[in-house]
């Protein structure tokens, strides 16, 4: 039950911990993606991308072993018509499997009437929500590093060169990274399988908010940027202004966060994803890599911003949870 | 044993503006068979749910084997075995698997939930599904399924809501016997349900529940008694004088009203059961006994009377 506030002078605190029980739910819940036939499907679907694009890569790449000092960060975003790289797929195929994972979380327990039999054991709701998430975190990580591990692996095999420390480091990074990627559309699918009753609706309404980020978001800040900041007189000053609103709002979306931290992270020469002026590359040698720290510098902004919108949709599912009456 | 395992005071509930539970005061002691009676909506099931904690009242105080529900849920919840109206499972894990979670949530070890699901599952009579997916069981399955899981606590209370709803008069049988052996492991036994009869021959007490509100609570001979004043029905059959008959009858201490319904047939109303005595007076009167029969109260009428009566009452 959620923390009363009521005035009755009495004791305010809830007995025990709010967590107890948490890893049997956890156990269960993964027990339960892990053997589902829906995470079969989605590994299937993930492994096949995984195994085309770096395919592609690595005959790519064969020519030009040797060349580059970062050959395992290419394996990931080497792209070969008409395949995407294989982050491009991720970018699509996390939100999916977070989804999947998630949109009959909540509904499925109230539309199996399961729920009241859960909650009249000696647990909080806090235990059976936290744990539900907790489950769906751990089996996408899971699953990214099972694929992680396959790259890589792929990556020595096909190419006969080792990953170099720094490869590794980054490569880590970003697999955190696409972790809490993940983290949101899970996060978010829970929050709509909390408020409607029905799982389809969930679903369908986690892939609405999912298409609008990937679709129309930038269209719709291509559209709102100029009318808020318009560039009359064609000075720099109005350019500079527009351009920086038409990022910040870009940003707004998981997506495009993701894709930066992304970007940084694989391909070390990139030393800015925002905007730059002329006058702020002075004196830096282009072409020349980062170190990882110098990297995660540039986009831990974004990275925080992904923990940190996990966090707080996970608090609002929360919120909506503990309020929920558990009568159907 | 007449500690109180229930105990509410001015208990109420609020949706909005619907009233669900109105200032309950109800009483539950150890060991007996409780029966919240009443119609689908009248708050019987907003009032087990307060009971345990997972609905907060709006108003007044709970206590569950003398702990508070919204303050001590856990302890309350260990103790407490609930079975929801629509017992639900989870479909595609097998009948143990299924219990096998909720022992763990219960923090058994892996020996002692092991030991405890095969005797529950054993005593329900599922040994033999016992490793087959819920989702082949039959209604009553499920149900008896339900009853093993509340039993896997081993709880000192047990909530049952609308038990025997869906089951056909046999299964419905078979779990009044469930809920009667309960009884006599000395395990507390709340239950609510609409299906009067069904539920009349396995409570001690019931209280009858209309409009949030409990409106009667007593053995159902006191509530016969109260609301239909005599109780029983005596089926008499005996041939002699109509009017020496009638009138030994009637003379009977206990007896409210003797009718002579033709042939040698007569209904003698009485607040209990004088069989013995009446048949005693049709000998003694000379009249030859012929046939004897009784009609205990039954709560359909009871409660069809009393609340006929209630909304009679409102309307004039």
């Amino acid at each position: 039950m959620a923390p009363k506030l009521k005035d009755t002078g009495r004791q305010r605190a809830r007995e025990g911990s709010p967590w107890t029980g948490l890893w049997v739910v956890v156990a269960k819940e993964m027990a339960d993606h892990l053997t589902s036939v829906r995470m079969r499907i989605l590994e299937v679907l993930i492994v096949l991308t995984a195994a085309g694009t770096v395919y592609a890569a690595i005959r790519n790449l064969q020519e030009t072993v040797g060349q580059d000092p970062f050959l395992l960060m290419k394996l990931f975003t080497t792209a070969q018509e008409p395949l995407p790289a294989f982050v491009g797929f991720l970018g699509f195929l996390i939100p999916l499997i977070a989804i999947a994972l998630a949109f009959d979380s909540v509904n499925g327990e109230f539309s199996r009437r399961t729920i009241s039999r859960i909650l009249a054991q000696p647990i909080y709701r806090d235990a059976l929500l936290m744990g539900k998430f907790l489950a769906g975190l751990f089996t996408l990580a899971l699953v990214l590093t099972a694929i992680w591990l396959l790259i890589i692996g792929a990556g020595i095999v096909g190419m006969g060169v080792p990953p170099s420390g720094e490869e590794v480091a980054r490569s880590l990074w970003f697999l955190l990274a696409s972790v809490f990627y993940g983290g949101i559309w899970l996060a978010l699918a829970m929050v709509f399988s909390i408020v409607f009753r029905q799982p389809a609706t969930a679903a369908l309404a986690s892939i609405a908010v999912w298409l609008f980020f990937i679709v129309f978001w930038e269209i719709l800040v291509g559209m709102v940027a100029p009318i808020l900041r318009p560039v009359q007189f064609n000075t720099a000053e109005e350019i500079l202004a527009q351009a920086q609103l038409e990022l910040a709002l870009t940003r707004l979306s998981p997506n495009t966060l993701y894709s930066e931290v992304m970007l940084a992270l694989l391909q070390p020469t990139v030393r800015s994803v925002g905007l730059v002026l002329p006058i702020q590359l002075h004196g830096a040698i282009l072409g020349t890599p980062l170190p990882l720290h110098q990297s995660l510098l540039l986009i831990w902004p974004q990275f925080t911003g992904l923990i940190a919108a996990t966090i707080l949709l996970f608090a609002l599912g929360y919120v909506l949870f503990q309020r929920r009456e558990i009568r159907a | 044993m007449s500690e109180l395992v229930i105990e509410t005071h001015g208990l109420s509930k609020r949706y909005g503006d619907v009233v669900a539970v109105d200032n309950l005061d109800l009483a539950v002691r150890q060991g007996e068979v409780f029966g919240l009676l009443g119609p689908n909506g009248s708050g019987k099931t907003t009032t087990i749910l307060m009971l345990l904690g997972l609905t907060e009242p709006t108003a007044g105080s709970v206590r569950v084997l003398g702990l508070d529900p919204a303050r001590q849920p856990l302890s309350v919840k260990a103790r407490v075995g609930y079975m929801p109206d629509e017992v639900g499972f989870y479909d595609e894990l097998t009948a143990r698997a299924n219990l096998s979670y909720i022992a763990r949530l219960n923090g058994l070890s892996r020996e002692e939930s092991a030991r405890r699901i095969d005797e529950v599952l054993e005593r329900m009579g599922l040994s033999a599904v016992a490793d087959r997916p819920v989702a082949t069981f039959s209604h009553g399955m499920r149900r008896r399924l339900g009853v093993a899981d509340v039993l896997l606590k081993q709880p000192q209370l047990i909530i049952m809501d609308e038990p025997t709803q869906g089951l056909d008069p046999e299964g419905a049988r078979g779990f009044l016997r469930i809920i009667h052996s309960l009884k006599e492991e000395g395990i507390t036994v709340l239950l609510s349900s609409h299906l009067l009869h069904q539920v009349q021959a396995v409570c001690d007490r019931v209280g009858l529940f209309r409009h949030g509100r409990m409106e009667l609570v007593g053995t159902v001979t006191e509530l016969a008694q109260r609301v239909l004043g005599s109780a029983y029905r005596i089926r008499l059959q005996a041939e002699g004088p109509v009017s020496t008959l009638t009138e030994a009858l009637q003379q009977l201490p206990g007896v409210v009203d003797v009718q002579h319904q033709g042939d040698s047939r007569y209904q003698v109303s009485a607040t209990s059961d004088l069989r013995a005595e009446a048949a005693r007076a049709v000998v003694s009167a000379g009249g030859r006994l012929l046939g004897l029969d009784v009609e205990a109260p039954s709560l359909d009428n009871i409660y069809a009377r009393y609340f006929e009566e209630v909304e009679h009452g409102a309307e004039a």
